[in-house]
């Protein structure tokens, strides 16, 4: 990954700062430079944009986005914006346990933590939703694996949950022009997997740790 | 409307505004720091945030002195969108709201303004009360999800009668020609904006001082009837005192004065029966920095188009 912030990148930011006029805070941690997975809730395109925008420049500059390969290499549009603008990682969706046979749940799991662990490196941090697709805003959705291997594997990186408030309502799923409400982010506790936890009782409590986060009450 | 820095009247009545702020402000600064034991903390800190506000509402008047018609417009047109914003915000609406909200943002609100600017007051006059009483609902049955209908349709209705409708009635009083008066409308936006603001200051001292019978104490907690004519009578006493910087004669500007104090105090009661719907204190404590446009024009929106529409039919050619 090349040093640096792409223009276009900053533009977007801005603009997507502007329409959702974000409010920011950080309730559990302090803005750090440490390397770290922002994990959060997913409910619209504009998710990844406000939560990158809302940290500082110098950690922006070494945050990259998590993003599924099959949805962003779908259109040479889409392409561009991830791979060169937003230096996203393109890996293949996580499984939810009930929605692959065993094996092939073992084999893409494998190569996704591969992928999110050399992005990382010695001095990225990550952005990943762990619902693996937008939801629609009323609840936090069921969280896929790979955020509890990747804990395995990085003990040294920490993870910190981000709750994201009203994006659904100012871009949800399926429409392509913004109504320009305002949004809330929080930044939570960091979480890390506890001795003998077990993958779904650590999932469960990475899930509670972002819906707690919420500001402004449920509709 | 840069003719209005030459209008001496209207700069005595804003230099006294002036005056009178930075008397306020010189007391809320002195009880901050003396922090006495019989004023709690909260109140003060309650009094210094109103005062903020008003040097804002300053600032946005004297800005659309110098900005002319147009940019008035434009600046009440930005405010409208915010509170707008802020409402929705708050308010709860649906994902089949979607395409009808992008409609209310960017179609509705600045074609109010539109018609305003191109001073085509009938379709000023009917654009939100019907055409988009009229295309809201409609536009929310397209969408196809009808749980809720007819509060959703109420609810962004009821947002642009009072983010839009209603608030764009103020600066619609810099574009009423009143014979013998013209070129002075700026004065009536001042009046209208100091005997409204004035009555809210007054209710909530007199209720401070002898305040005991609440109004409608779930609604409003500070609301007391001795706060409520406490301030009825002094401003209406302002307002008359007022008459010479506006086409009305002493007993006119107490009766209009009279009416805006009323409309007031409907409208901060209904704002905080929203708001105590919805589960907030003010629609600013959630969104810090964006928030409190509501909170401040809440007593405006309703006295504005009542203000207007009287002084257009006994007043404006």
């Amino acid at each position: 990954m090349s040093d640096g912030i792409h223009p276009i990148a900053s533009l977007l930011a801005a603009v997507a700062r502007g329409i959702t006029g974000v409010q920011v805070q950080w309730a559990g941690c302090e803005p750090d430079v440490r390397q770290r997975i922002y994990f959060a809730n997913h409910t619209s395109h504009l998710d990844f944009v406000v939560l990158w925008s809302a940290l500082p420049s110098e950690i922006r500059a070494h945050t990259r986005p998590i993003a599924a390969k099959d949805y962003w290499e779908e259109t040479p549009l889409r392409h561009y914006l991830a791979e060169n603008v937003f230096k996203a990682v393109l890996v293949e969706r996580g499984a939810t346990s009930r929605t692959k046979s065993h094996d092939e749940t073992k084999f893409v799991g494998r190569s996704l933590i591969e992928d999110m662990s050399a992005a990382l490196g010695d001095r990225n941090s990550l952005i990943l939703f762990p619902e693996g697709t937008r939801g629609s805003g009323e609840k936090v959705g069921e969280f896929r694996g790979g955020l509890y291997h990747i804990a395995l594997r990085r003990p040294d990186v920490e993870l910190v949950p981000a709750h994201l408030e009203n994006m659904n309502r100012i871009l949800p799923k399926g429409e392509y022009l913004p109504v320009p409400m305002l949004s809330l982010l929080t930044f939570g506790k960091p979480i890390q997997v506890e001795p003998h936890e077990n993958k779904d009782a650590f999932l469960e409590r990475a899930r509670d740790a972002v819906s707690s986060l919420r500001r402004i009450g449920p509709a | 409307m840069l003719t209005a820095i030459h209008d001496s009247i209207l700069m005595w009545l804003f230099g006294g505004v002036l005056c009178l702020l930075v008397i306020l402000t010189v007391i809320g600064r002195a009880l901050k720091r003396r922090n006495s034991s019989n004023i709690s903390r909260s109140t003060i800190d309650n009094f210094n945030a109103q005062i903020a506000a008003w040097w804002k509402m300053c600032l946005v008047f004297m800005l659309s002195l110098v900005l002319g018609r147009i940019g008035s417009l434009v600046l009440f047109g930005i405010l409208s969108f915010l509170a707008l914003r802020e409402y929705l915000t708050l308010v709860p609406t649906r994902r089949g709201d979607h395409r009808t909200l992008f409609w209310s943002f960017f179609v509705i609100m600045p074609l109010q303004y539109c018609v305003l600017g191109f001073q085509w007051y009938i379709v000023f006059a009917i654009m939100i009360p019907v055409l988009a009483c009229i295309f809201i609902p409609t536009s929310i049955a397209v969408a196809g999800d009808t749980a809720h209908f007819l509060e959703r349709a109420a609810k962004i209705q009821f947002g642009l009668m009072v983010c839009g409708y209603c608030l764009s009635h103020a600066p619609a009083l810099l574009l009423l020609k009143i014979p013998g008066f013209e070129g002075h409308d700026a004065r009536l936006l001042l009046y209208l904006g100091i005997v409204d603001q004035m009555n809210d200051l007054l209710q909530y001292f007199w209720g401070k001082l002898i305040g005991r019978h609440k109004i409608a104490w779930r609604v409003s907690p500070d609301k007391t009837w001795e706060g409520c004519l406490g301030g009825l009578v002094s401003a209406t006493a302002l307002g008359t005192l007022l008459w010479w910087a506006t086409p009305f004669t002493p007993l006119q500007s107490a009766g209009i004065s009279f009416i805006i104090c009323i409309l007031g105090f409907s409208g901060g009661l209904v704002m905080s029966a929203i708001k105590r719907d919805i589960g907030i204190k003010d629609f600013g404590a959630v969104v810090e920095r964006h928030g409190g446009i509501l909170d401040r024009i809440d007593s405006l929106c309703f006295a504005a188009p009542i203000f207007f529409h009287l002084v257009r039919y006994y007043f404006a050619r």
